[in-house]
């Protein structure tokens, strides 16, 4: 299986994403982000980060990069991509996912472990998947997820909602709710589901002497999905 | 030709900053604020000299690039 990571100028998980991709069997390349064309991949990944700065809005200076067009036009013919923390907020900037990721409600950067619950694993993000419940890392400052209620009927009507913050039960409550996000919505997908944004960082828990191991259990079964 | 253009965020948006601006205005005595909103402000010079047809490619540049039309509203304001 092939994927590749987009480095933007500001990227600062790549490497992580380089290693937690090929720990679990991923052949990885790395792609400049002013590269214009994709190696053939299987799996697209944005990662965390502050590109460029965090400048004008997170993740909107990145939305435009030259690598984008390429990114978006594989995503539009059903190729997957993924986008954690700044990953994610270059999606919402591109329109390939709804909404927006505003500033944390209690203006804090927050760094820390959460748990998120499964919401739907009819994707192949999450299929097959044994857990509900994955502890997984944050680190963030604008991770506050937004949309029009007209864009959240849209998403819940079609089960966009892929993750949501929740206790290690996997009660989805106000009070497990890091940064104010809609429903605490943690990530979404596209329509198709073939795009997956999310705040949390899967590759930071690949390893159990140093964080722990519900990263790879969520890269395990992706390849799985994949192949 | 200069183009200024004013970003705000819309209504009903959630503002936390603008509240804590609020919040130290109030500890510093200025009671009769009622709610404080953060924007952002450009100043575009452009090469263009025709004012409508800066200010059509101004509002371009506010749908592309500068503003998130999902939480944020934009005005440009007349070319100098």
């Amino acid at each position: 299986m092939k994927s590749a990571v987009i480095t933007f100028p500001g990227s600062n998980c790549d490497r992580d994403m380089d290693v937690a991709l090929k720990k679990f069997g991923f052949k990885n390349k790395m792609v400049w982000h002013q590269d214009v064309e994709l190696p053939k991949s299987d799996l697209v990944v944005l990662p965390g980060g502050f590109s460029y700065g965090d400048y004008l809005r997170c993740g909107s200076m990145a939305s435009k990069s030259k690598i984008m067009q390429s990114v978006i036009n594989f995503a539009n013919s059903g190729g997957m991509v993924m986008g954690i923390c700044n990953g994610f907020q270059i999606l919402v900037e591109t329109g390939l996912v709804p909404g927006v990721l505003l500033r944390n409600k209690y203006l804090e950067f927050i760094c820390k472990n959460v748990f998120v619950k499964i919401s739907d694993k009819d994707s192949a993000y999450f299929k097959n998947i044994k857990n509900d419940v994955l502890e997984l890392h944050i680190a963030h400052n604008e991770g506050n997820y937004f949309c029009t209620n007209d864009q959240l009927k849209e998403i819940e009507d079609n089960a966009q909602v892929a993750i949501n913050y929740c206790n290690n039960e996997g009660k989805i409550e106000k009070s497990f709710n890091p940064n104010g996000s809609i429903k605490n919505i943690a990530g979404i997908f596209n329509k198709e589901k073939n795009v997956l944004g999310m705040m949390p960082h899967p590759e930071r828990m690949i390893d159990s002497s140093l964080s722990g191991e519900d990263g790879s259990l969520f890269f395990k079964n992706l390849i799985n999905n994949i192949k | 030709m200069k183009i200024s253009v004013i970003i705000t965020l819309k209504k009903d948006v959630l503002d936390p900053q603008g509240k804590v601006i609020h919040q130290a205005l109030d500890g510093m005595g200025f009671n009769d604020v009622n709610e404080v909103r953060q924007g952002k402000y450009f100043e575009i010079d452009t090469k263009e000299t025709d004012p409508q047809k800066a200010k059509n490619k101004v509002e371009e540049m506010c749908k592309k690039l500068l503003a998130n039309l999902v939480i944020e509203n934009y005005k440009i304001i007349d070319a100098q």
